[in-house]
């Protein structure tokens, strides 16, 4: 027989307003096994957890009642405080009379009455309770970055900072992700290059720091301080530790039509190709859409020109296995596809532009070697118009864009109209806005230079339509504050497309068991107190993934993120929950049910020798559970025919016996 | 707001199956019109001016009369609003009042002549064959 304690929590007047507490700890003093029980202002305090220890130790308590408020709150405080007077934390169990009671009864009666009811469950809970201990796991001292921008970049540089090592697995043949692409970066207009190729440098030349480019994750298994990861390295064609990085192959290659993504396919590229100047690493990468020898066995130019004999037509895909501690998610961002924007011409013209576009058009490293030249003919645009919020802040039945605002856009409109002014005062530059919203440390006063000093025509109203006509762009548009409408002749026309996750995540979220919201972003385990964790262990989130970001914004998070992950590759071990999964080997049959239900792939099956009632042995298939794996979800629980498996903590019969509490 | 205005309120945005609110004011409806210089009102301020209650100046407004229902703002609309179903909903609350003095469908042929563009007549049909 157990000897129990009852542990009545006031919570102030959050409990004891609406709960008679007096009366719930009386009459709990009744049910079978209840050899103390009190109340008290704040058991969660010192006093109140004073209280509780000295209760175990004079009344040699053997499990305790605590009824207050949710075990999400102070469940790990009270198993503390019984671990502290010796009792076993698991011998603990919380009746929530706070959220599940006080808060929504509005008369002192039924919520006494219930607070009773609920009080008695956890008591009959707590009788059958037995003490457990957790497994502990090893961690494995190295961590994972998935996504190589400049979120992954910081995460990994300050990981292998405090001396942990770090593996980036970069899709693209280089890391650097958009900012590289970037030519000046508000507030301060810092050029993008001149701050974050040293960056990858740094990178590069961390001994800590693992770059695995052109990269994939193809598989994730185990679990936190645990995890197993498939690396596909897909085949570039090239020997990374050979090529120099001369880039006289990606000069002499002759298929030269190929459109050169990091331009936005403003301008071509050659099959083989390093995507920019600054690239990490700086390797060359064959692209065998367009390689005419791996796609007819007819050319092999770059093989001959490469000194260093780096080409290798017949490398193959590689799969890397690895250990990790811990698993960053850093896989950035897209701007939206402007196809369904017919209004604006975007498919109809060149000179209907996207904001990155205009950067990689302003960008001395860019296809106009940073001259702002029409896509078109080349000439130099006039009148420009710029188009904030195409296709953010859509009502969520509009298939045609995203719901939230993709706070970047003002900002960078802004830059944008502001270095146009800057640079080519002869150009006339409209930017439509339904609203400028301009938060952030300088951001404001920036907003009001562009308008102040740099003269550009900000409006507030929306373009509704663009029509090319000959070599001009009609933009016909509100002017909301005049109630006019404007139709202006534009020659060049950007929008400020919202971003979106990148297409990568939901896959790589399955893989992670890491849930997402509605728009693809990564939900973090707390909006407000964990917003760098995501819910599932082990798993961190740094950058756009999560949600869109600046710069300045994206960097801080990628550091929170690397202190977190520094805070669990220090500890040696962890404390696994022993809540797990158990299977009776004599109930079980075989059957499979468990394994097939199981999400962690936790469940095994072994033959075992069975002594039977006539003094045969026979063998018989039965499950094993690995209770590293087992994350304690209960689902091969329901799912067994035969109720052999049950989870320890909260098995069959205790819950049973709380209901029966309930329902008495 | 008047309680006669209220209830007008409400039987528009009842009829037209617009919900005003969701309306974020940013123009594209306007910015798009085709008929903006025919109308004294323009679809963001119909639907601005219905959920604020000023509809007497609606009522009394050609506006009503000058859109072309070519729904060019209800495909724009970003919130999905669908302004030109309030600008019908305004109209059809001031014919429905003056009793059967609209166009029927077999009047409108005599009616045309070369000049009138194909969208306007499609428009009509719509609007006056109700
Ligand atoms: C037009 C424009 C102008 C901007 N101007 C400014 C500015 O002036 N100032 C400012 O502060 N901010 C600016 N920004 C915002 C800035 O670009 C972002 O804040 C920043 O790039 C976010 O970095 P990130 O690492 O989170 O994402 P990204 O830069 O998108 O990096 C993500 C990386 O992960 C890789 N990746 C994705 N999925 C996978 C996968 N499954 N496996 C492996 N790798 C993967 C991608 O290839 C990419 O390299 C601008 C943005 C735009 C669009
Ligand atoms: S593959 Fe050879 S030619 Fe091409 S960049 Fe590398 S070293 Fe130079
Ligand atoms: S409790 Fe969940 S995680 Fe554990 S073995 Fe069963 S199904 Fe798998
Ligand atoms: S439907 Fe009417 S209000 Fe809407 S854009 Fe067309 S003419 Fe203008
Ligand atoms: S387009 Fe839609 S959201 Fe914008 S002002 Fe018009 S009705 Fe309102």
């Amino acid at each position: 027989m157990q000897r129990i304690g009852v542990f009545v929590c006031w919570c102030g007047s959050n409990i004891a307003g609406t709960v008679d507490v007096e009366k719930v700890s009386e009459a709990l003093k009744n049910e079978p096994g209840v050899v103390f029980s009190t109340n008290y202002q704040y058991m969660c305090s010192q006093a109140g957890q004073d209280i509780i220890k000295d209760a175990i130790a004079e009344h040699k308590l053997t499990g305790i009642v605590v009824c207050s408020c949710s075990p999400r709150m102070h469940e790990a405080t009270f198993r503390k405080t019984a671990a502290a007077a010796g009792l076993n934390s698991y011998m603990v169990e919380i009746a929530n009379i706070r959220e599940q009671c006080s808060w929504v009864h509005k008369d002192m009666q039924s919520g006494t009455e219930k607070a009773i009811i609920l009080g008695k469950a956890a008591v009959a809970k707590v009788n059958l309770n037995a003490p457990l201990t957790p497994g502990e796991s090893p961690v494995t001292k190295r961590a994972l970055v998935i996504g190589g921008g400049i979120a992954g970049i910081q995460t990994a540089l300050d990981i292998a900072e405090a001396g942990f090592p770090v593996d980036i697995v970069e899709k693209k043949p280089t890391i650097g992700g958009k900012m590289a692409q970037l030519d000046k970066t508000f507030p301060t207009l810092d050029c993008a290059a001149c701050i974050l190729t040293p960056k990858m440098v740094d990178v590069a030349q961390n001994d800590k720091i693992r770059i695995f480019s052109y990269s994939e994750v193809e598989e994730i298994g185990g679990f936190v301080g645990n995890f197993t990861v498939k690396i596909k390295k897909k085949a570039r064609y090239v020997k990374e530790d050979v090529c120099t990085g001369c880039g006289i192959c990606t000069e002499k290659c002759p298929q030269k039509k190929v459109p050169n993504e990091f331009n936005m396919g403003m301008d071509n590229r050659r099959a083989v190709y390093i995507p920019f100047a600054q690239a990490v690493p700086k390797v060359a990468t064959i692209d065998p859409n367009y390689c005419t020898m791996l796609k007819t066995g007819k050319c092999g130019v770059c093989a001959k020109v490469c000194t260093a004999g780096a080409i290798d037509y017949t490398q193959k895909d590689e799969i890397i296995e690895e250990k990790y501690g811990a698993i960053v998610a850093a896989t950035g961002f897209n701007p939206i596809s402007m196809d369904k924007f017919d209004e604006f011409a975007y498919n109809q013209s060149k000179d209907v532009i996207t904001s990155l576009e205009f950067e990689r058009l302003t960008n001395a490293a860019g296809p106009t070697a940073g001259k702002l030249l029409r896509p078109s003919d080349g000439k130099h645009p006039h009148t420009i118009v710029f188009v904030q919020c195409v296709g953010s802040r859509c009502d969520a039945c509009a298939e045609k864009g995203k719901e939230y605002c993709s706070k970047i856009c003002c900002m960078y409109t802004a830059k944008h109209a502001m270095l146009t002014r800057d640079k080519y005062p002869d150009t006339d530059v409209y930017v439509f806005y339904i609203d400028v919203r301009t938060p952030g440390k300088a951001f404001d006063e920036f907003y009001r230079r562009a308008v102040e000093e740099y003269g550009v025509h900000y409006i507030k109203g929306m373009v509704g339509k663009v029509s090319p006509e000959g070599d001009k762009l009609m933009v016909r548009a509100s002017d909301l504050l005049a109630n006019k409408q404007l139709n202006i002749a534009a020659d060049l026309v950007v929008l400020a497309a919202a971003i979106e996750p990148d297409k990568s995540a939901r896959p790589l979220a399955t893989m992670l068991t890491a849930s997402m919201d509605t728009n693809d972003f990564f939900t973090e385990a707390h909006p407000k107190l964990r917003p760098v964790e995501s819910p599932t262990a082990g798993v961190f989130l740094s950058g756009t993934c999560q949600g869109p970001k600046d710069i300045p914004e994206t960097v801080s998070q990628a550091s929170a993120a690397a202190a977190k992950v520094i805070g669990l590759l220090a500890k040696d071990k962890l404390m696994g929950n022993p809540c797990v999964a158990q299977s009776n080997e004599l109930m079980c049959n075989g059957c499979s049910s468990c394994e097939r239900v199981c999400p962690y792939g936790a469940i095994t099956y072994a033959d075992k020798e069975f002594r039977m009632p006539d003094r045969t042995v026979a063998i018989r298939r039965v499950a094993m559970v690995n209770e590293a794996v087992c994350q304690g979800c209960g689902a091969c629980t329901v799912a067994c025919p035969s109720g052999a498996m049950d989870l320890k903590g909260f098995a069959t019969s205790q819950i049973i016996a709380e209901v029966d509490a309930i329902c008495k | 707001m008047s309680k006669e205005m209220e209830n007008l309120k409400s039987e528009i945005i009842r009829s037209s199956g617009v919900n005003p609110k969701k309306c974020m004011r940013c123009g594209k409806c306007t910015g798009t019109c085709p008929a903006f210089d025919e109308m004294e009102y323009h679809p963001h301020q119909f639907v601005y001016m219905v959920e604020s209650g000023d509809i007497e100046p609606l009522l009394n407004s050609k506006s009503l009369y000058k859109c072309l229902t070519c729904f060019a703002c209800v495909d724009r609309c970003p919130r999905g609003v669908e302004p030109a179903k309030l600008v019908e909903a305004v109209r059809l609350s001031v014919i429905r009042k003056q009793g059967a003095n609209h166009l029927k469908a077999d009047d409108i042929p005599a009616l045309l002549d070369d000049e009138m563009p194909q969208q306007a007549i499609v428009s009509a049909l719509r609007k006056y064959s109700k």
